[in-house]
């Protein structure tokens, strides 16, 4: 063949080329760093200048954690330690470490039960967190309310057990009823169980030393400990009130729309600073005379509020967010409202609405600090007041305030983590 | 066979109101708002009864008292004779200052890091998103308290200035970092001065109308004018020139250590920087979010056609990213301003005089007013979350897509 073309073509290539490797600075680590780091001028001083930021934030940084003291009684022998090297006096988080999680006044030997009632924490989260746990651990989830409440506060273990069996009766009440009328059965179902849960409190009444662990006041609770409790028990309970509000704000009846648009603005209107002020002093002029509840529980109700507003906004959202054709599918199957919402629509509209829900729950979980402002000794509360108020450790600012910014980090990261990983499941539309 | 039959008229019964999708609406709202009423009854009764128990009434007079504290930092005049209603207003003042400053350098932070945060340098972006989750995941309260440290307990004491070997320097003598807060020079309107501010507003008002011009010529003829130095000239050249002419009437008053305080300037108290500073980091960080995801949010088709347009870079970003993505980014900036007004309340735990701090804070306590000022300090905050939501539904109307 190449013969008869000889004469035409001067030179025809008959093999390939071997491949060979790119120039080295087109490939790996080189091009990289050219890439992203030095591509042009402007760019170049930028990273220079990044580079120089990280320098001194670190320089500043390591020697002060890694030097730390951790082991000392007070400040002062810190400083003796210390002695004149630069280095944090951590001893104050070892030496006061109870104090920051759980508070002044907590039963020093019940330290366990909180902790037990944090771990159980997890187990009940991980079922309705994550879709690969075995179902049957809902069964925890179910109790865990009540168990963490008999582990918390104490008493008998039978206050707890006989309002988990009035709910128990409620629902069964509610589950029979239900088939026939949504609004019929749940009236029912909390009828029987507030029945059940007034008498069941007449016998419980009598029998408080059985297997009781030594009371605790709410006033005593404190630490990062009031931030969980305020955190976990805010947000499971604006959960379904939220749920309800947004219903109501979307519902074609206009008293109810009406109630529950003027209820979401005006709480979306004010600070919650403000709201804990109506907890903290007005609310008791509103109930009746001589009713004394505890602070915490004035909090929880108002923080609760707040909280339920928000998810309100981002259930609409969701609800928003939803085909109407899904309206009109539900309706044409001939489902009423209340089966239309359970079946079709809400299970839609939450997933919608999760990774919003998400975000509200982590506000709401550092917005729980903001109690220490009306002196309740929470973490910030605790730092604030017990711990740097006192002449051991007056002056301790940075290793304070850093080991409450690490706890709220790892929390508030953490849920956020999760929040992105749950969108990535949930996706079903293929991009 | 069943045959669908319209429902019989006239015959109404009383199991209609629980059965029939007519009448069920109606039951259920009467429901609703019978439940309402009782409630309001309910807290209205004990409010009456717990008042009258404790021998109070609702009454507003307290606010024409004096008031009876100092507040270290106003912007209007005020003694401790003042009303606690001038009291008040200080407070709101303060609120709107620190809300205000907080809203410009949150803004301009979260443009910068959302900015950056997209760009291709791997360092600058990486260090961008450090910023923003540790800022955003740590409560802007112990953020405030933080700053509020730092302003008091690093910062030197007026009294390490002076001396000859004072352990601290003003910065360019006119700048000084202390505990008490920061020092910085204060202007001076000589007479005459207001003349050098009218010429003032009025090139920004000629730069304005300039900038117009030079636009609806280009529409008009094709003709490109330079905008920028122009634009730059037309601000600064003839107010120089007045304040020169005039003799220099604004002048500066620079702090100076005088005993064992700086006298002079302006002194910014440590709280307002405290509260500030931590507003505007905190903030920023959801604002880089907002910003990031509006600018991802503009598809890169529209990107690329600009560009086979023939559009320049810089152009292609004003005349068309911009437009689109503002679109998606203004509504979360302007709930992100509200939020730093909510959370300007957070003042009352460094001792800013805000709104809280006074009315809600000092106030309430000296008068045990508790209900008139909670109830005052929330028609405050729904007043300015309101008015806001307003401005921006009138926002969102305007720049809606218009969908035929």
């Amino acid at each position: 063949m190449s013969d008869t073309h000889a004469a035409s073509v001067p030179y025809v290539r008959e093999t390939m080329l071997p491949q060979v490797e790119p120039p080295s600075t087109a490939t790996g680590p080189v091009k990289w760093v050219h890439q992203s780091l030095f591509s042009s001028i402007p760019y170049t001083i930028l990273t220079l200048v990044a580079l120089y930021v990280i320098f001194v934030i670190l320089s500043g940084l390591l020697p002060w954690l890694l030097g730390g003291v951790w082991n000392t009684g007070n400040i002062r022998e810190c400083r003796e330690v210390l002695d004149g090297a630069q280095g944090g006096c951590f001893s104050v988080l070892t030496e006061r470490w109870n104090q920051l999680l759980f508070g002044i006044a907590y039963p020093q030997d019940g330290y366990w039960r909180p902790t037990l009632a944090f771990i159980l924490l997890f187990v009940a989260a991980a079922p309705v967190l994550f879709g690969a746990v075995p179902r049957q651990l809902l069964i925890v989830t179910v109790l865990y309310p009540f168990l963490a409440f008999w582990l918390i506060w104490g008493g008998s273990l039978l206050v707890p057990l006989a309002a988990l069996f009035s709910f128990a009766i409620g629902y069964v009440v509610y589950s029979r009823l239900v088939k026939s009328s949504f609004a019929g059965g749940l009236f029912a179902g909390i009828v029987v169980g507030v029945v059940v849960w007034f008498v069941a409190g007449f016998i419980t009444s009598n029998l408080t030393n059985v297997l009781a662990l030594e009371e605790v006041a709410s006033r005593n609770m404190g630490g990062f400990m009031l931030n969980m409790i305020l955190g976990v028990i805010c947000v499971s309970l604006s959960l379904p009130l939220g749920i309800v509000l947004a219903l109501g704000r979307q519902s074609n009846l206009p008293i109810i729309r009406l109630i529950c648009v003027v209820f979401i603005e005006f709480i979306r209107g004010v600070p919650l600073i403000t709201l804990l002020f109506v907890a903290n002093v007005v609310l008791a002029y509103f109930l009746p005379p001589g009713t004394n509840f505890d602070l915490i529980l004035r909090v929880i109700i108002m923080i609760t509020m707040f909280a339920s507003a928000y998810i309100a906004e981002v259930i609409r959202g969701g609800l928003a967010a939803l085909p109407r054709g899904q309206y009109e599918a539900a309706d044409s199957l001939g489902l009423d409202y209340a089966q239309a919402m359970r079946l079709i629509i809400l299970p839609q509209a939450l997933k919608i609405s999760i990774p919003g829900i998400v975000n509200v729950a982590v506000g709401l979980f550092k917005d729980t600090t903001l109690v220490s402002i009306i002196s309740m000794f929470d973490l910030v509360g605790m730092i604030r007041g017990p711990i740097l108020a006192s002449t051991d450790w007056n002056g301790v600012y940075w290793e304070l305030w850093g080991f409450a910014a690490l706890l709220f980090f790892v929390v508030c990261y953490g849920i956020s983590q999760y929040s992105q990983w749950l969108e990535r499941q949930l996706q079903t539309d293929h991009h | 066979m069943t045959t669908m039959s319209d429902p019989q008229q006239g015959s109404f019964r009383l199991s209609m109101l629980l059965n029939d999708t007519r009448y069920r609406s109606y039951t259920f709202q009467f429901i609703a708002l019978m439940l309402l009423i009782a409630l309001m009854a309910f807290l209205g009764i004990n409010l009456v009864r717990n008042l009258a128990e404790a021998g109070l009434n609702i009454s507003y007079s307290f606010l024409y008292v004096p008031a009876g504290y100092d507040i270290n930092q106003t912007l209007i005049d005020y003694n401790s004779q003042s009303t606690n209603l001038r009291a008040a207003v200080v407070g709101i003042l303060n609120t709107l200052l620190v809300a205000f400053l907080a809203c410009v350098t949150a803004t301009i932070l979260g443009v910068i890091a959302g900015v950056a945060r997209l760009s291709n340098n791997w360092l600058v972006s990486k260090m961008m998103s450090v910023y923003v989750e540790i800022f955003r995941n740590i409560p802007v309260l112990i953020w405030i308290l933080m700053i509020y440290t730092l302003m008091t307990a690093v910062l030197p004491a007026p009294n390490a200035f002076r001396g000859d070997n004072a352990t601290s320097s003003m910065l360019f003598d006119a700048f000084a970092f202390t505990n008490r807060g920061i020092y910085v020079p204060a202007p001076v309107w000589g007479p005459g001065s207001m003349i050098v501010v009218a010429t003032f507003v009025l090139s920004i008002v000629a730069a304005v109308a300039y900038r117009k011009y030079a636009v609806s010529l280009l529409f008009r003829t094709g003709k490109l004018l330079p905008t920028g130095w122009p634009t730059l000239a037309i601000l600064l050249v003839p107010t120089l020139l007045v304040f020169f002419v005039m003799g220099s009437p604004i002048g500066l008053d620079y702090p100076a250590l005088k005993g064992f305080n700086f006298r002079g300037g302006l002194q910014i108290g440590a709280p307002l920087i405290a509260l500030w500073l931590a507003l505007s980091v905190y903030t920023g960080a959801f604002i880089a979010e907002n910003v990031r995801a509006g600018i991802q949010a503009v598809s890169k088709g529209q990107t690329e056609a600009a560009a086979s347009l023939g559009l320049r870079p810089k152009r292609i970003m004003n005349l068309v990213v911009l437009p689109q993505a503002l679109r998606v980014i203004i509504p979360p900036l302007i709930s992100q301003y509200l939020n730093i007004t909510k959370n300007s309340s957070l003042a009352i735990a460094v001792g800013y005089a805000d709104i809280t701090a006074t009315l809600g804070g000092i106030t309430l306590n000296q008068t045990g007013r508790a209900i008139e000022c909670v109830l005052l300090l929330m028609l405050f905050y729904l007043t300015i979350s309101l008015s806001i939501s307003a401005i921006m539904n009138v926002y969102n109307n305007a720049v809606s897509l218009k969908e035929r």
